[in-house]
C-alpha cells in the first residue's frame, strides 16, 4: 500500500514541480507577498498630509501647530490664507486634513476660555478619517495638559491611565502579519490541491488513475500529501520571514504552532480536494477555489473583526477554517497562549478537515464524466 | 471558399470576429464557473461587504472592576453604559477581568480602585485605569478614542452638576467631509466594484486564454484565416460585456440596496470603469500569453492583480502611510487609480483634479498592456 501511495506522491510532485514556471510561482511569490503586504497592511497612519489655516498667529496657536509638526503621525504640506482654499485641497486629495485655528484662538485661551480648533477631514475612507481624528486628539490632549500645567489650572477630578496589553505600542503590523501568514498558507495550499484532480479530469488521465489498483483511500492520501508538504514548507518560510525580518514576537511554543498549522492544512487540503473533485476543468477548479477563498478571507477576521459582523454572519464564520487558524496564530504570536487554551480552535479545524477529505474521496468515484 | 485578398476583407473580418465572439459566449454560458465568477461572486461579495463586514466598532465589550462602589464610581460607570459604543459588564476582581481579556471575552478593562472617591477630592485627581487588548491595534485605538470621549463627557457633566464652569483649553471640533457619519460601508462597497472588475477582467481572462494555449486550440485558431488582432478582439469583447454586467450590477446594488450616495456623474463612472476594464483585460491576456498553463496563469493573476487590488490599492489600507518602496509599487497597480476615482465619484462628486490624472494613468496602462499582449501573441505565431 505505501509503495503505491509513494508512487502517486512522486507523480503528483513531479506534475507540480517539473515545470520551471510552476516551480517559480510556488516558491517566489509567497515570500515577496509577505514582504510587500506586510508593509502595506497597516491601519497605523504616519505622515498624514495636512494643511494649516491659521487666522490667529498668536503664541498659543504657534505652539499648538508646532506640536502637530513635531508629531511623526502628521506631515505639514503648507498653509493657506482663506477658507475658499480648503475645498480644493481636500477634494483633490492633496491633504487628508486641514487644521483651522480661529481668529480669537490665543486671546480666548489666555483669557481662560475654551478655544475651539477646527479639524476638517477627508472622509472618503472613513477608517482613515477616524484615525486622523484620533491622532489629532492625542496631540491636542498633550497640548492641553501642558497648557493647564503652565497656567496652574485645576486638574480634572479623574484622569485616564491607558495601557495596551500584548501589543503595547498598538502597532497594527503585529496584528496583520500573523494574519497574512494564515492567508498566504491558505492560498498556496488551495491552489495546489484545487487543480490536482481537476487537471487530471480535464486531461482525461483521472480515468486511468481510477482503473489502477489504487483504492480511494490511497488515492486520497496520494493527492492530499503534496498539498501538505508544500503547505508546510511554505508556511515555515513565511513564518521565518515574519519573525526574523518583521520581528513579530513569537511568545508561544513552536510545537503548538505546528499542531495548529497541520490541522489547518488538513482542512485547507480537504476543501481544496473537494472543490477539485467537483470540477471537470482546471478553470472550474481555480474558480471554485476562489469562490471559497475570497469569502473565507473576508469572514476570517483578517482585516475586519468578527465581533463587528451581524450575528447570522458570525455563525457562518464557524464553518471557516481560516477563522480558527488566525486566532491560533495571533494568540500564539502575541499572547503566548498555551496548548489547552487553543483546543477550542483545534478541534473545529480537525472536524472540517475530516469531513471534507471524506467527501472528496467519495466524490473521486461518484463524479464521473 | 475562394476570394481575393482584398474583396470583402472587411466583411470577412467582421464575420470572423462574430464567429469568435459567438464561440466565446457559448463557452462562457456552458461553463457555470464563468457565470459564477461574473455574477454570483459579485453579489456574494457585495452582501458580505454591505451587511457582513464593518470596521465600525459598536458595543465594545468592557469589563468594569469597581473596588469601592459609591456614588462617584456609579456615576462614571453610568456614563460608560449609557454610550452605544460600550457593552459594560461589572466583574468582581482584577484577576477575573484579566482572564476575560486574555480569553477575548472583553476588549478592555476599566478599573476604579478602592480609593477612587477619596482621591477625586485631592488636587491631582483619581486615576481611572484602562487596559486594552492591543492585539488588534486598530480596534484598540478606536476603543481608546471612545473611552476618552466618554471620560470627557463625564467630566463636563459633573462640572455642570456642581455648578462649576467646565474648562478644557483647546477643544477639537471635527468636520468629516463626504461621510460625516463615518460609515465604513460607504467606502468598502465602492471599493469592491474595483475588486470585482479586477476579478472578472484579469483572473477570468487569464484562465480562458491560458486554456486555449494549454489545450492547443490556440494553434488551431492560428492556422485559420483569422488574424491575431481578431483573436484578441474576439476574447476582449465577450469579457468586456461580462465585466460591464458585473459593474452595472455592483453599482446598482451599492446605490439601491446599501444606500451609498453616488454624488458624481453616472456617465463618468461608466466611462472610467470601461477604461479600467480594458486595463484589467489587458493584464489578464498578457499574463496568459506569458504563462501558457492555467495553473501558472491562475497563480500569477491572483498574485499580480487580485491581491494588490485588495491590499495595495488604497481600498482598505491608506497608501500614504505605507513605506516609500511599497508606495512606489502601488503606482503600477491599476486598481489604485480606479479606487481613487470610484471613491471620489461616489462620495465627493466630479472632482476633476482627482479624475483627470487617474484616468490618464489608466489610459496609459491600458495602452501598454494591450500593446504588449498584441506583440507577444504575434510573436507566438512565428
Amino acid at each position: 500500500m505505501w509503495q503505491r501511495i509513494r508512487a502517486l506522491l512522486v507523480k503528483e510532485l513531479l506534475a507540480l514541480l517539473r515545470d520551471r514556471r510552476s516551480r517559480f510561482v510556488l516558491i517566489v511569490p509567497p515570500v515577496i507577498q509577505l514582504l510587500v503586504f506586510g508593509y502595506a497592511a497597516t491601519f497605523d497612519l504616519n505622515n498624514i498630509p495636512y494643511a494649516v489655516y491659521d487666522e490667529d498667529s498668536g503664541a498659543a496657536a504657534r505652539e499648538l501647530l508646532a506640536a502637530f509638526r513635531a508629531s511623526a503621525n502628521f506631515h505639514e504640506r503648507g498653509s493657506i490664507g482663506a477658507a475658499e482654499e480648503i475645498a480644493p485641497l481636500i477634494d483633490g486629495e492633496r491633504v487628508l486634513a486641514v487644521i483651522h485655528v480661529g481668529r480669537h484662538f490665543t486671546r480666548d485661551l489666555v483669557a481662560g476660555e475654551p478655544a475651539p480648533l477646527q479639524l476638517i477631514v477627508d472622509g472618503r475612507n472613513s477608517n482613515t478619517a477616524l484615525g486622523v481624528v484620533n491622532y489629532a486628539r492625542q496631540v491636542v490632549n498633550r497640548f492641553n495638559d501642558a497648557w493647564s500645567a503652565d497656567q496652574g489650572l485645576a486638574k480634572p477630578p479623574a484622569r485616564l491611565e491607558i495601557r495596551a496589553w500584548f501589543n503595547p505600542n498598538m502597532e497594527s503590523r503585529w496584528f496583520f502579519i500573523p494574519g497574512i501568514v494564515g492567508v498566504i498558507t491558505l492560498l498556496v495550499t488551495m491552489l495546489v490541491t484545487a487543480l490536482s484532480v481537476a487537471r487530471e479530469r480535464e486531461q482525461g488521465t483521472f480515468d486511468q488513475l481510477l482503473v489502477t489498483p489504487l483504492n480511494p483511500l490511497e488515492m486520497l492520501i496520494g493527492k492530499a500529501l503534496p498539498g501538505f508538504l508544500i503547505g508546510t514548507v511554505e508556511a515555515t518560510a513565511i513564518l521565518a520571514v515574519a519573525t526574523l525580518w518583521f520581528h513579530i514576537p513569537l511568545l508561544g511554543s513552536l510545537v503548538t504552532l505546528y499542531v495548529g498549522l497541520l490541522l489547518f492544512l488538513l482542512s485547507a487540503v480537504g476543501i481544496g480536494l473537494m472543490v477539485s473533485s467537483i470540477s471537470v476543468t482546471q478553470q472550474q477548479g481555480l474558480m471554485g477555489a476562489f469562490l471559497f477563498m475570497v469569502p473565507a478571507v473576508i469572514l476570517s477576521g483578517f482585516a475586519t473583526p468578527i465581533a463587528n459582523m451581524p450575528v447570522a454572519v458570525q455563525r457562518i464564520t464557524l464553518l471557516n477554517p481560516l477563522r480558527y487558524f488566525l486566532i491560533v496564530l495571533r494568540k500564539l504570536f502575541l499572547e503566548g497562549a498555551p496548548f489547552d487554551v487553543l483546543l477550542p480552535q483545534f478541534w473545529p479545524m480537525a472536524l472540517i478537515g475530516a469531513v471534507s477529505l471524506a467527501l472528496s474521496a467519495w466524490l473521486f468515484r461518484h463524479r464521473m464524466y | 471558399m475562394t476570394r481575393t485578398p482584398d474583396s470583402g476583407a472587411r466583411g470577412g473580418a467582421l464575420m470572423r470576429l462574430r464567429g469568435l465572439v459567438r464561440k466565446e459566449f457559448l463557452q462562457i454560458v456552458r461553463d457555470p464557473s464563468s457565470i459564477a465568477i461574473a455574477f454570483l461572486m459579485p453579489v456574494a461579495l457585495l452582501f458580505l461587504f454591505g451587511y457582513g463586514v464593518s470596521l465600525d466598532s459598536e458595543h465594545v465589550p468592557v469589563a468594569a472592576v469597581v473596588e469601592d462602589a459609591g456614588p462617584d464610581t456609579a456615576d462614571f460607570l453610568a456614563s460608560l453604559s449609557g454610550s452605544k459604543y460600550f457593552a459594560t459588564r461589572i466583574v468582581g476582581s482584577m484577576p477575573e477581568a484579566e482572564r476575560e481579556l486574555g480569553a477575548g471575552a472583553v476588549d478592555a478593562i476599566v478599573r476604579l480602585r478602592a480609593d477612587f472617591a477619596a482621591r477625586m477630592r485631592r488636587s491631582d485627581g483619581a486615576p481611572i485605569e484602562v487596559v486594552l487588548n492591543g492585539v488588534n491595534a486598530n480596534n484598540a485605538r478606536i476603543a481608546q478614542g471612545y473611552i476618552e470621549g466618554a471620560w470627557s463627557t463625564w467630566l463636563a457633566q459633573r462640572a455642570q452638576e456642581e455648578g462649576r464652569a467646565y474648562y478644557v483649553p483647546v477643544q477639537v471640533e471635527q468636520r468629516v467631509w463626504f461621510n460625516s457619519e463615518l460609515k465604513s460601508r460607504h467606502f468598502l462597497v465602492p471599493g469592491l466594484v474595483v475588486v470585482i472588475m479586477t476579478l472578472i477582467g484579469a483572473l477570468l481572462t487569464a484562465m480562458v486564454m491560458a486554456r486555449e494555449w494549454e489545450r492547443g486550440t490556440m494553434e488551431a485558431l492560428l492556422v485559420t484565416p483569422v488574424r491575431v488582432s481578431e483573436i484578441l478582439l474576439g476574447k476582449l469583447i465577450p469579457y468586456f460585456v461580462l465585466g460591464t454586467g458585473g459593474m452595472l450590477l455592483s453599482v446598482a446594488m451599492a446605490v439601491g440596496l446599501f444606500g451609498v450616495p453616488l454624488r458624481g456623474s453616472v456617465w463618468l463612472l461608466f466611462a472610467t470603469a470601461s477604461l479600467f476594464l480594458m486595463v484589467a483585460l489587458g493584464m489578464g491576456m498578457l499574463i496568459s500569453s506569458v504563462a501558457r498553463s492555467q495553473f501558472v496563469a491562475g497563480q500569477v493573476a491572483i498574485i499580480t492583480t487580485f491581491l494588490p487590488a485588495f491590499l495595495l490599492s488604497g481600498f482598505i489600507f491608506d497608501i500614504g502611510s505605507m513605506p516609500a518602496p511599497v508606495r512606489v509599487i502601488t503606482h503600477v497597480v491599476a486598481a489604485r487609480y480606479f479606487v481613487s476615482i470610484v471613491d471620489t465619484l461616489f462620495l465627493a462628486g466630479d472632482v476633476w483634479a482627482v479624475i483627470l490624472p487617474n484616468t490618464a494613468a489608466l489610459a496609459l496602462m491600458a495602452a501598454i498592456f494591450l500593446g504588449l499582449t498584441w506583440r507577444k501573441s504575434r510573436k507566438r505565431l512565428q
